[in-house]
């Protein structure tokens, strides 16, 4: 079967299980919502079609299973969106197909060469730094939590950081490209331009608050760093300073930092203040048990319909989806995320320059990282930092972003797949 | 470079692995932990989405489910169709006040979360199907009837009675007044706090049967006597001469006031008629030769200085002994190292610093009844499952043997001559041989006494032991207010076939 008769069936089988999603929500809660909710399932077919369609013309011989896995983690999080709140689903689908054109002009864009991204390294890395700049000027951003992490468009909410974070991948992946052979010979001054901006991009996220994105964008430079130039040295001495940066930012930072630490380390002395996000969250995700409440039917309200835990439907999506779905289903989920990151991996050790190895290295790394830190903080594994929960959680921009993470892998493979064909 | 991709690659889903494992923690390991938590907000309202499992007592259901839905959501709120009757031990469930009682204690079996093995596999079934969880029920050993009776008998008085079966240790009566509707706990709680009653602290959510500590006065003496027997220094024949007083330490200590002032007195009498009696200068006597260490471990043999481990909430329960309290008011359990802590002539009597449950003098009730066996007392019958069929049945249990058989039928024939022509005369029922020990102590007013009557019958074949206590009795006795209390509630379950 050739790569996109096997993406069609997956797409198939992805667009069946959307449909049970939808289905098992309605059966759960149809004394308050209507049978309209059927038609999301519609939906997704015929954007899955859309997508397929695309990805025939554009990219033939791109891996055939990242697509189904994005858009099956897509349909789960709007199932669980829908089940929190029917309006946010319909914004949340306004999203996806705005996802879904940035997906095809990505592919349009670069189905030729994608690597003419890498003449505009510097643009893209400055690009990056004012992007992450926006939401801190004074008029245009807006402070959300704590964090100034949005601005506004026209009426639209835009999280700027999120593309950010592309534009940084593929400047990293460019310059290390092309500086690596040196940088792992130790010639220490081509670090130069690398730690300017990156760190650049690291002041600006601690000004603004960003605490989940800095370290997010830590995490890719190391890894990305790391396969360039092989160098166990810059990864000791990145984790040094980390580690030396994150004390002195406890001890002397923002007293935010401070909050987020003392509610990880004993959040249930804190459970009425800085903990309570944390503790019912983790309320929510042990009230699913083994089996879990079943789609629908779990509890994160009161009985007068207040919603329980802060931010349900973008940061802390996954504590509703493991109460819903239990044990057997989060892990089936996680699962989903660690395919997802295999082939993105596998995608970057077939391509065949190094940029495209950097680039897809970088992508994945950040998407399975990014995963880590939200779920992560969620389950007390590290301090819980407000970032959104990739394909999954509430919001537009990561959404969109991410959507052309997926259109920047499936093209790093169909050129991979025809040279190795 | 692939090597290095690889190496990252297993980074990356190392990480993603850890998050099932954490996942995994928190849904099974640390689940139970987590969703017995206070502030979990998330179970307060999810308790409420389980089909609640019923309390039942005999016929009557004293604890069932009202059906509300809202939002698309349906939850199982309490109702409690008796009301008052057995309130305090079948306690409540509510969202804004927790729960008290059995609701608390058996809250894991009533919402079918407890740990067998047959109750969640049922759970996890319905889970997948998504059908509505649906909780144990529990079965109250208490008898409605004479439940309902000892409440009207205690009335507006503060006080307790407690019925066991003799030979199984079951609670058949378990009455505290003044008592509450648990109806009201949840949107009408101040007028819980509203309830009078006759005594300073009327304390209507207090359990005073498993909760409540009295001074035991001369229902203590049964112990006293227990030990003198036991110890083999004392028969019931043995002779004493009471002059009114007993002299100890070089200060008289005087027998029961007259009401006509002044002690009674007398003369020459043996234990036995010390006891029917309740003679004060006999026991002084006896608590002088054995010492307070003896009299205190005959009590620990009876239950003293240990918690009865009825099923209700463990801070709904407690132990029974000495307590030491300091100027700020708190008391504490003390158990004396050397017999010159404690005045023995006054602790053979049942006053000292010694503090009684209701339930721990019905046990010694029942243990002197029961050939000296202290059984263990337990007031849930059996566990039923929600599509009917049993889960558990309480098998009884002996504690431990308090005295011989010897001792426990020389005590019986002296409790008997105490209902016979003793202080006890009100608590004689028509063709049945009640065994009987009155007790009136003394509170730190004077006049104001804890009026007792502890009792067992029939004495030629115990089945039924009953405590009741009387607090602020003005000038009353035991055998006047508590006997005829304790004989009603005789009465009630002796109709019983099988209790």
């Amino acid at each position: 079967m050739s790569y996109r008769n096997r993406e069609l069936a997956n797409l198939l089988v992805v667009g069946v299980i959307t449909g049970f999603g939808f289905a098992s929500v309605y059966i759960a809660r149809q004394d308050v919502i209507s049978a309209s909710s059927l038609s999301y399932g519609i939906f997704f077919l015929c954007l899955y079609a859309v997508a397929h369609v695309v990805t025939r013309f554009t990219v033939p011989n791109a891996d055939p299973y990242i697509l189904p896995l994005g858009g099956l983690l897509t349909a789960v999080g709007v199932t669980e969106i829908y089940r929190i709140n029917p309006q946010d689903a319909l914004r949340q689908s306004i999203w996806i197909v705005i996802g879904l054109l940035a997906f095809t002009g990505t592919l349009v864009l670069l189905r030729r060469d994608y690597r003419v991204l890498e003449t505009y390294k510097y643009i893209c890395g400055l690009g990056a730094v004012g992007l992450l700049v926006m939401p801190a000027l004074p008029g245009l951003g807006q402070r959300v939590n704590g964090a100034r992490l949005w601005i506004h468009v026209g009426g639209l909410q835009i999280q700027p950081g999120e593309f950010a974070k592309l534009l940084l991948i593929v400047f990293l992946a460019g310059y290390l490209r092309e500086k690596r052979e040196v940088l792992a010979q130790g010639r220490l001054k081509d670090l130069g331009p690398l730690l300017l901006i990156w760190g650049a991009a690291m002041l600006v996220l601690l000004e603004t608050s960003d605490l989940g994105s800095a370290l997010l964008y830590f995490g890719i430079f190391l890894a990305v760093t790391y396969v360039a130039t092989g160098r166990g040295l810059y990864v000791g001495g990145g984790l040094a300073m980390f580690a030396a940066g994150a004390t002195a930012v406890y001890k002397w930072g923002p007293s935010r930092v401070h909050q987020r630490v003392d509610a990880w380390l004993d959040p249930w002395h804190y459970v009425h203040t800085i903990g309570y996000q944390t503790a019912q969250g983790l309320y929510s995700i042990a009230n699913g048990q083994f089996g879990g409440t079943g789609l629908g039917k779990g509890t994160f309200a009161d009985t007068a319909g207040n919603v329980l835990i802060p931010d349900l439907k973008t940061d802390m999506i996954f504590s509703a989806l493991a109460q819903e779905l239990g044990l057997i289903g989060i892990s089936a989920f996680l699962l989903v995320y660690m395919v997802f990151a295999l082939r993105g991996f596998r995608i970057a050790m077939i391509a065949e320059d190094g940029f495209s190895k950097l680039l897809a290295v970088g992508l994945t790394f950040g998407f399975a990282f990014q995963t880590f830190i939200i779920v992560g903080g969620i389950l007390r594994l590290i301090p819980l930092t407000g970032i959104t929960l990739p394909f999954v959680s509430y919001g537009g921009s990561s959404i969109v972003a991410n959507f052309v993470v997926l259109a920047g892998l499936l093209l790093v493979s169909d050129r991979a797949q025809v040279r190795t064909a | 470079m692939n090597d290095r991709i690889r190496r990252i690659a297993v980074v990356g889903v190392a990480l993603l692995a850890a998050l099932i494992v954490g996942s995994t923690y928190w849904q099974t390991w640390a689940e139970g932990e987590l969703s017995a938590r206070r502030d979990n907000a998330i179970q307060l309202v999810a308790q409420f989405k389980i089909d609640r499992g019923d309390i039942h007592a005999g016929a009557l259901v004293l604890a069932q489910n009202r059906v509300v839905k809202t939002r698309g959501q349906t939850f199982y709120f309490r109702t409690y169709p008796h009301k008052k009757l057995a309130a305090d031990i079948v306690g409540y469930s509510t969202q804004g006040r927790s729960r008290a009682g059995i609701e608390r204690s058996l809250n894991d079996y009533l919402t079918s979360s407890n740990s067998d093995l047959h109750t969640l596999l049922t759970r996890i079934a319905n889970s997948f199907e998504g059908a509505t969880v649906r909780g144990n029920s529990v079965w109250l050993t208490l008898v409605p009837g004479a439940q309902y009776l000892a409440q009207q008998a205690l009335g507006s008085e503060c006080g307790a009675a407690v019925a066991l079966d003799v030979k199984t240790g079951k609670v058949l009566v378990m009455a505290t007044s003044p008592t509450y509707d648990p109806n009201l706990v949840e949107h009408h709680f101040d007028q819980i706090g509203k309830t009078q009653a006759h005594c300073a602290g009327p304390a209507p959510l207090i359990n005073r049967a498993t909760a409540g500590l009295y001074v035991p006065g001369s229902s203590f003496k049964l112990v006293t006597a227990a030990a003198a027997l036991e110890s083999g220094q004392f028969t019931p024949s043995s002779p004493f001469f009471d002059p009114g007083y007993c002299i100890e330490f070089g200060k008289h200590v005087n027998n029961f006031a007259l009401e006509s002032g002044g002690p009674e007195q007398f003369g020459n009498v043996t234990l036995a008629q010390g006891l029917q009696h309740s003679i004060n200068s006999v026991f002084c006597n006896v608590g002088k030769k054995l010492g307070a260490t003896k009299i205190l471990d005959q009590a620990k043999k009876f239950g003293f200085y240990s918690t009865p481990n009825l099923e209700t909430p463990p801070e709904e329960q407690r132990t029974s002994g000495l307590y030491n309290c300091d100027k700020h008011g708190r008391c504490r359990l003390f158990f004396p190292q050397h017999d010159y802590q404690v005045d023995p002539g006054r602790l053979a009597f049942g006053q000292e610093r010694l503090q009684v449950t209701p339930l721990q003098m019905a046990m010694v009730a029942a243990a002197i009844g029961n050939g000296g066996v202290v059984m263990h007392p337990y007031v849930v019958d059996k566990i039923t499952k929600p599509g009917g069929g049993v889960l558990q049945t309480t098998k009884p249990k002996a504690l431990g043997r308090a005295i011989s058989p010897q001792t426990a039928s020389e005590l019986t024939t002296m409790m008997e001559s105490v209902v016979t022509g003793g202080t006890g005369t009100a608590a004689q029922i028509p063709g049945v041989r009640v065994a009987g020990k009155t007790g009136t102590g003394e509170t730190s007013i004077p006049g104001v006494n804890q009026a007792w009557f502890v009792c067992f019958a029939p004495a030629d074949n115990p089945r039924i032991a009953v405590a009741v206590t009387l607090e602020n009795q003005l000038h009353k006795t035991g055998g006047e207010v508590a006997a005829p209390i304790a004989k009603s509630i005789l009465e009630a379950l002796l109709k019983q076939p099988t209790a």
